[in-house]
């Protein structure tokens, strides 16, 4: 073939390559499909020129294809999506974006005034600290996503509900329940920043799963801005402390948890801002450490297995195990939300599923001890808190295990694991609602 | 000659012909093409380019597999087969179509050349 015939396909291939969800192999597959094209226009006659245009115009518009790729493949665009937008459009978000970390800042000092004239139970402020800052968030993103106002109305609702019967339930002092409803209610809110985050719109997998991602990522940037705090502070205490030792201390008490509020909405604008500029971390950090938990938890069951249990197993241990299984759940969504869905990854998945067969197994050595305990010493609010949470962490564990063997087997497609998580959202949504809103009358507000 | 199918029409076909055509054996994208061309005559307008990301979706539902491998003349060449899990999307697709056929066919009776006008 000449040499414009061959600089004519490769500007119009890196012409599709612009389309973000255009893949290397997509271009690779597509350019395959021009040159046959082109050849059999030549065969007929045609001059390499007519042939050219002829096979591109046949192809479609580069921009319509290309859109078409993104309809498919809009998981493609989280890793690489970098819209050149307008500058206003661009600035508008930023100022919104600060106007509302503001409120979040402003809020949480207002939440610590309310509380500290009650200094007698400790836990007001962190039972309600979460109301005074996650529905901001969720608010940023009702004004980011224009939802219509009828959504808006059943979120706040839905967030007054919570704050009313967190607030009315008559918690004993030191009460467990209440602490477990400190530690839930952020996590019930975060579903109403969810739905929010959604625009609404939640009955979408592919959605829920961009939501899941969105969380990944958040957690991450959220560390990362802490870490700068953190170092931050501490070189203005150093610095400063020689001179005015008091006034450091004071100024600090109200920097801090204005600091830490405003990060949430921070993190959350940089996580949909650059979305990403680099390719995203979650995927990355779980590609690290799938293989080391794999081998720390394959370990962890032949110890078990060996040495047996070595004491009685209690509550904190529970945690424990709760807070490992949720770990591998998040290494197992974050390395199948960063997946190429058609391409096969069978060491990775099979790394995978070791991680999760010996983390279902362990989990179930703690289990089988804990009802022996039950039995004993019958249901507190904790156990069931404790136990609750474990269990359906184990359900979606087991059945992830059976949709990676299936897929390892090529039973399945990819995207059944995916579906099967965001399928289980609801799950813990309503685990965690149950949790504040149930649990405590249940056990008296002890 | 047929004036060119609506394009609605265009797009609810081409899962079950590329499906079909699969059916005939595994394939690729310029290849599956030319059939669609032989067997409608060229009465079937399409884009060439929209093949592909229907084939990814294809692949993502599990209908078809892919591999990559070479054209004679050694070219990257990205090949699709039929899944089992395909061939019973096919069936299914088929008894829908034959319906609609039997649905207009009782009404407009069976005369094939009506477009002859």
């Amino acid at each position: 073939m000449s040499d414009t015939l061959e600089k004519q396909i490769g500007e119009w291939r890196s012409a599709v390559l612009q389309g973000r969800a255009v893949a290397d192999s997509d271009a690779d597959e597509l350019e395959g499909h021009l040159r046959e094209q082109i050849a059999d226009l030549e065969a007929a006659g045609l001059t390499a020129d007519e042939a050219f245009l002829i096979a591109v115009r046949r192809l479609g518009e580069v921009n319509q294809l290309t859109a078409e790729f993104a309809r498919e493949h809009g998981e493609r665009l989280w890793k690489q999506l970098a819209i050149s937008r307008p500058d206003e459009e661009r600035r508008q978000p930023i100022v919104t974006m600060l106007a509302i970390a503001a409120v979040a800042a402003v809020l949480v000092q207002v939440a610590r005034l309310l509380s500290e004239p009650t200094v007698i139970s400790d836990l007001s402020f962190a039972r309600n600290v979460s109301l005074f800052v996650l529905p901001v968030l969720a608010a940023y993103f009702a004004v980011v996503r224009r939802m219509s106002w009828q959504r808006v109305m059943g979120l706040g609702a839905a967030v007054a509900l919570l704050a009313v019967a967190v607030n009315l339930f008559p918690f004993v002092p030191g009460a467990s329940t209440e602490l477990l409803v400190a530690i839930h209610l952020p996590v019930a809110l975060w579903f109403v920043v969810g739905t929010a985050y959604l625009g609404g719109d939640l009955r979408s997998s592919a959605r829920r799963m961009d939501f899941i991602r969105f969380t990944g990522e958040w957690v991450i940037y959220y560390a990362l801005i802490a870490l700068g705090g953190a170092v931050l502070v501490g070189l203005t205490v150093a610095v400063l402390s020689p001179i005015a030792p008091e006034a450091i201390e004071s100024v600090l008490t109200w920097v801090i948890p204005s600091g830490a509020a405003s990060a949430i909405i921070v993190a959350a604008w940089l996580v949909e801002a650059k979305k990403s500029v680099i390719e995203n971390i979650a995927p990355v950090l779980t590609a690290i450490f799938t293989p080391l938990f794999a081998i720390m938890l394959t370990v962890s069951v032949f110890a078990y297995a060996i040495f047996g249990l070595g004491r009685e197993f209690d509550r904190d241990l529970l945690m424990v195990f709760d807070l490992l299984l949720l770990v591998v759940l998040g290494l197992v969504v974050y390395g199948i939300s960063a997946r190429d869905l058609t391409r096969r990854e069978r060491l990775t998945d099979a790394i995978r599923l070791v991680a999760v067969i010996a983390a279902v197994v362990l989990d179930l050595l703690v289990l089988v001890s804990m009802f022996a305990r039950i039995g004993e010493f019958g249901f507190t609010a904790n156990r069931v808190a404790a136990l609750g949470l474990n269990i359906i962490l184990l359900v979606n564990l087991v059945v992830t295990a059976w949709l990676i063997a299936r897929l390892l087997a090529d039973r399945d497609p990819a995207a059944r694991v995916e579906r099967w998580q965001t399928g289980y959202l609801p799950v813990f949504a309503g685990w965690v609602l149950f949790v504040v809103l149930l649990l405590p009358p249940l056990f008296g507000f002890a | 000659m047929v004036s060119n199918i609506d394009k609605d029409l265009v797009a609810a076909m081409a899962t079950p012909l590329v499906l079909a055509i699969l059916l005939e054996g595994s394939s690729y994208g310029y290849a599956i093409l030319k059939r669609v061309r032989e067997l409608s005559g060229g009465d079937l307008k399409w884009t060439d380019g929209m093949l592909y990301p229907l084939l990814h979706r294809l692949e993502r539902l599990g209908y078809v597999r892919a591999e990559w491998g070479s054209s004679p003349e050694g070219r990257r060449r990205k090949y699709y087969e039929i899944t089992e899990k395909g061939s019973g999307q096919l069936v299914e697709h088929r008894k829908q179509w034959e319906t609609a056929n039997r649905t207009l066919g009782g009404i407009w009776g069976p005369t094939p050349s009506v477009a002859t006008a």
